[in-house]
């Protein structure tokens, strides 16, 4: 009846889990009882779960990545104190079942449950806004995208108390993630996890393709596109060019786990070198398609705050799309040490160093924004001078390891994890942060108190130096990743130094909190009410802020880079009201998008635990449902013009009550 | 009192870059003991000066123009509109193209040069040892000398030593930090790497690839001795009743047990004698190997190429 689920299932002899299960178990109870209590469950059923609007389903996404990197922060600090402890004779606290757990759930929660929402949230809430458009190309299919990838979260976050989650490293190579090497659950669910919310990035690749290409207003030629939006359209073809190869790999790793096929075991013409290679085919990308958007947010951030418009568009928009072309040539970077041939090796090196021609002239790009610029420094432009600095590290110790001579040596060392922290956390992260700071005022009408970011940065930039250059020192003493014990005493202080960062690390995590509660108490005193708190140069800061549902009343005309900016230069409204407003096609909330994925949740579970009759129902009712939506017809309606009036009306009002009180 | 805190803090400082200089000596990349190791470290130094180049420039950069034009710096230049020249996007385009392309020269140069499979020059001939990576251990057999050895690794001090590498379990890598680069080791497949040790010592060997629970265990210590001691040595090894068969080999293969939640590094362990062709009949398990002369006939005209 259950498959292989019994009770027994649940880790009653680990404290730590049992700890963690009771304080989440609270959590939601007391989150529960506080919706019941204030009669919520109806306003978030009707205007945020059913919701197709991307401005919400953007913000969804950033509250579970949010959710997501307190989980995934208490992986690391694990790692780094037993790691710290557990040297000589001591033993740590995390014996290897627990602690190659962790390390595993660590990587795929920061990539695919952390930072990808991150991405996909801040492109859900901007671009549509950017580009002046009234919401994306396919807004249910965004709205499944968002609960396929909740699916995802949700199962990853079940292996915690149900099973455990691969003990593999979360590159999961074969054959220790076959049958034969990982016959536990923990492998399932990392698969079923990762096809869950891969299948929601493709769909979302899909989706923003065809709402910047068909969708942009009037005037915005491809070459007047803000560079967010382009770095945004560079990363969804990557998502559509990688992650099939990922989605496949697994179904042929699953085939391998569950129907006795030998793509990757040693024996009967299995190869595990081939998943090798498809994994990194995805993986590769996936890495740009982390820090492509990043780039974005400070193209915009430098741009605005230096009160000055970008240095060499032109050269921005070659360098990201040249960056999307190269990272699909580079893959084999990854695995130098397999023993291909010096010429495959070499070729492989020099494209990925061909890389960092586009990455150093978007480095340029930016600094000779702020030439001649004016900078306001504030946590966004510090973050972005943080960036500067740390990436440029970062990008020097991955060319290197670039070179395949020197990756033998360096290969899986700690100087590789320092590596790539160092982009991660000195690239996409600040830049997700200065993003999140950035568009926070259009998203809910309020500014972020910006101390409590500037201290959020700085406890980032020093936590992370303190973190990861001891294990660039330790990479260069030879110390190897996943160990979960040594005996090296020269090791011993670079080890317990990097816990010091760590911990540095969380506390910046415990401002960003600080800053979002602090700041929705102090939210009257920064009201943004003109809708362009930054003196912003893009079309999202043309319309209020938060904006209305349909976004712009007015498609507004953008035939220049940077219009808006254009427009109050000259003095001209980008907008001007009309006599009369046109009705305006919007799509109508639907809850099937929930139903789908709570039916391909059921197939997951049920496919991670042999619960054969289960997988049966969740794929059929899955595919039912998403029938029946197709051939439902009352999905859409116009909203008239009276309504329009009237809420750009009230807009324009509060607009000139701030400016008489002012 | 002045001048005492003068140096006070020259001898902090003293201190300071000496106790840098001595963790210097533990940088196992940096103090290599084997030619490829040396040649490796100098290449990432290279590699590191060379990106120097634009690395410093940005950073310093950074700093410089974040200063220079702070918003409240009203002396400085402002020109809102200036957003484009080519002799700028000339010199950002150009100059990381030429440090790529002198990248790319030493790229291919040291691929070949310090490839792996490439036989290392020397009067003398080089050691065969194949290795088999087991859970959680390394199995070392010397095909010429005719013995086997478990997670010890004994080799002639400046001589070529070539390892063939498989695997009898999950993927590896044959990894000795201060001889030079690693090499995986994989189930079916045979992969091979070139070291040589440049002195006599003591190195830590270990696995360089994630491979399951025990993976922390697979630790070795690799002795670089003389000649006449490696001979010793082989002696002693042949001294050993054990014999390394099939039967014997998956017995060593057993994952074991765990002991205070963690896996105990399995003890040394010497056989005096091994059954021919052992590392082939392991690779042999899992994939149709061609008659032996002959693999190896193919595989020697390949590094000659």
């Amino acid at each position: 009846m259950f498959g292989k689920l019994t009770l027994d299932a649940i880790p009653y002899h680990e404290p730590i889990i049992m700890i963690t299960l009771a304080m989440v178990a609270l959590g939601g109870l007391g989150l529960f009882a506080a919706v019941t209590y204030f009669k919520k469950w109806g306003y978030l059923w009707s205007e945020w779960l059913t919701s197709v609007d991307h401005k919400k389903i953007g913000v969804m996404y950033i509250l579970v990545a949010l959710v997501m990197l307190v989980r995934g922060f208490a992986d690391a600090i694990m790692m780094r104190t037993h790691l710290a402890m557990a040297h000589g004779d001591g033993q740590g606290y995390l014996p290897p079942e627990h602690y190659d757990q962790i390390f595993t759930a660590h990587g795929i929660i920061m990539l695919i449950f952390v930072a990808m929402p991150l991405v996909t949230g801040l492109m859900n809430i901007v671009v549509p806004l950017q580009i002046g458009a009234r919401d994306v190309a396919f807004p249910y299919l965004n709205s499944l995208s968002f609960w396929l990838f909740v699916g995802g979260a949700l199962l990853i976050n079940l292996s915690l108390g149900l099973g455990e989650f691969a003990k593999t490293g979360w590159v999961a190579y074969p054959p220790l993630s076959g049958i034969q090497y990982s016959p536990g659950v923990g492998m399932d669910y990392y698969i079923w996890s990762m096809q869950l919310s891969g299948l929601g990035t493709t769909l979302t690749g899909v989706n923003f393709i065809a709402t910047i290409l068909k969708m942009r207003a009037p005037g915005m030629s491809l070459m007047k596109m803000p560079i967010f939006t382009w770095t945004i359209l560079v990363t969804c073809v990557l998502i559509c060019g990688a992650f099939p190869p990922l989605t496949a790999t697994l179904a042929m790793l699953s085939l391998d786990r569950y129907l006795d096929f030998h793509f990757f075991t040693n024996e009967l013409g299995g190869n595990p070198m081939m998943y090798a290679n498809l994994f990194w085919i995805w993986g590769h990308p996936e890495v740009y398609i982390l820090i492509l958007p990043a780039f974005g947010v400070f193209s915009e951030v430098v741009a605005t705050f230096s009160r000055k418009t970008l240095f060499g568009y032109a050269s921005m928009v070659w360098a990201t799309a040249a960056i999307g072309v190269l990272s699909f040539v580079v893959w084999l970077h990854h695995f130098f040490t397999m023993g291909s041939g010096a010429s495959v090796n070499a070729f492989f090196g020099i494209m990925t160093s061909i890389i960092a021609i586009p990455t150093g002239v978007k480095i340029f790009t930016w600094l000779f924004t702020i030439f001649r610029g004016r900078l306001q420094l504030n946590a966004m432009t510090w973050m972005t001078l943080g960036f500067l600095v740390t990436f440029s590290i970062g990008g020097m110790t991955g060319v290197l390891m670039a070179v395949p001579a020197a990756d033998f040596v360096l290969h899986n060392s700690l100087f590789l994890i320092a590596h790539f922290h160092n982009v991660i956390i000195g690239g996409a992260v600040f830049g997700y942060l200065a993003g999140i700071i950035y568009w926070f005022p259009k998203a809910f009408g309020f500014k972020l108190l910006d101390r409590f970011g500037r201290y959020s940065f700085w406890c980032w930039l020093i936590g992370f130096y303190f973190a990861f250059m001891p294990l660039y020192v330790l990479g260069f003493m030879g110390m190897t990743r996943r160990l979960n014990h040594f005996d090296n005493p020269a090791w011993v202080p670079w080890v317990q130094v990097a816990v010091v960062g760590a911990v540095l690390i969380g506390i910046g995590i415990v401002f960003t909190v600080v800053q979002f509660v602090t700041s929705y108490i102090k939210r009257k005193d920064n009201l943004d009410v003109t809708g362009d708190p930054w003196d912003g140069r893009t079309l999202e800061w043309a319309t209020s802020s938060p904006p209305p549902f349909y976004n712009f009343a007015v498609i507004p005309t953008a035939d220049k880079i940077d219009a808006f900016h254009e427009a109050k230069k000259n003095g001209v409204e980008l907008m001007p009201a009309p006599e009369h407003y046109e009705p305006i096609h919007m799509p109508k909330n639907t809850g099937n998008g929930l139903i789908v994925s709570a039916f391909v949740i059921a197939f997951g579970f049920a496919m991670i635990w042999h619960i054969w009759w289960l997988a049966i129902v969740g794929l059929v009712g899955a595919v039912v449902s998403f029938i029946v939506r197709s051939y439902d017809e009352d999905i859409d309606y116009y909203v008239q013009p009276e309504e329009i009036a009237r809420i750009e009306q009230a807009h324009h009002q509060t607009k000139a009550n701030a400016v008489v009180q002012a | 009192m002045k001048e005492e805190k003068y140096h006070r803090c020259a001898r902090w400082l003293l201190m300071a870059i000496a106790f840098s200089a001595l963790g210097g000596c533990d940088w196992a990349l940096f103090n290599s003991k084997g030619q490829i190791g040396v040649e490796q470290g100098n290449l990432i130094l290279i590699s590191i000066g060379l990106m120097l180049i634009v690395v410093v420039p940005v950073i310093v950069m950074t700093f410089w123009f974040g200063w220079r034009y702070r918003e409240s710096n009203e002396k400085a230049t402002y020109m809102p509109d200036w957003a484009h020249s080519h002799k700028i996007e000339l010199v950002v385009w150009g100059v990381p193209l030429i440090i790529v392309a002198v990248l790319a020269v030493i790229i291919w140069e040291t691929s070949h040069s310090l490839d792996p499979y490439r036989p290392i020059e020397s009067d003398k001939p080089a050691l065969n040892i194949e290795v088999v990576s087991l859970d959680w251990k390394w199995l070392f057999i010397y095909p010429d000398q005719g013995v086997a050895v478990v997670n010890e690794l004994v080799i002639p001090e400046k001589t070529p030593v070539t390892f063939h590498i498989t695997s009898d379990t999950v993927m590896n890598a044959l990894s000795i930090p201060q001889l030079g680069g690693m090499i995986y080791a994989m189930g079916g497949q045979r992969t091979q790497l070139n070291l040589i040790a440049n002195e006599q010592g003591e190195f830590f060997g270990q696995s360089g690839n994630f491979s399951g629970e025990g993976f922390s265990a697979m630790r070795f210590s690799t002795h670089s001795v003389s000649d006449d001691a490696f001979a010793q040595w082989v002696d002693k090894v042949k001294q050993s009743p054990e014999v390394m068969d099939f039967a014997t080999f998956k017995e060593v293969g057993e994952p074991g047990e765990m002991v205070n939640h963690r896996y105990p590094i399995y003890p040394v362990r010497y056989f005096g004698q091994v059954e021919p062709n052992l590392f082939n009949t392991v690779i042999g398990q899992y994939v149709t190997l061609k008659d032996s002369h002959s693999t190896a006939m193919h595989e020697a005209a390949q590094v000659q190429e």
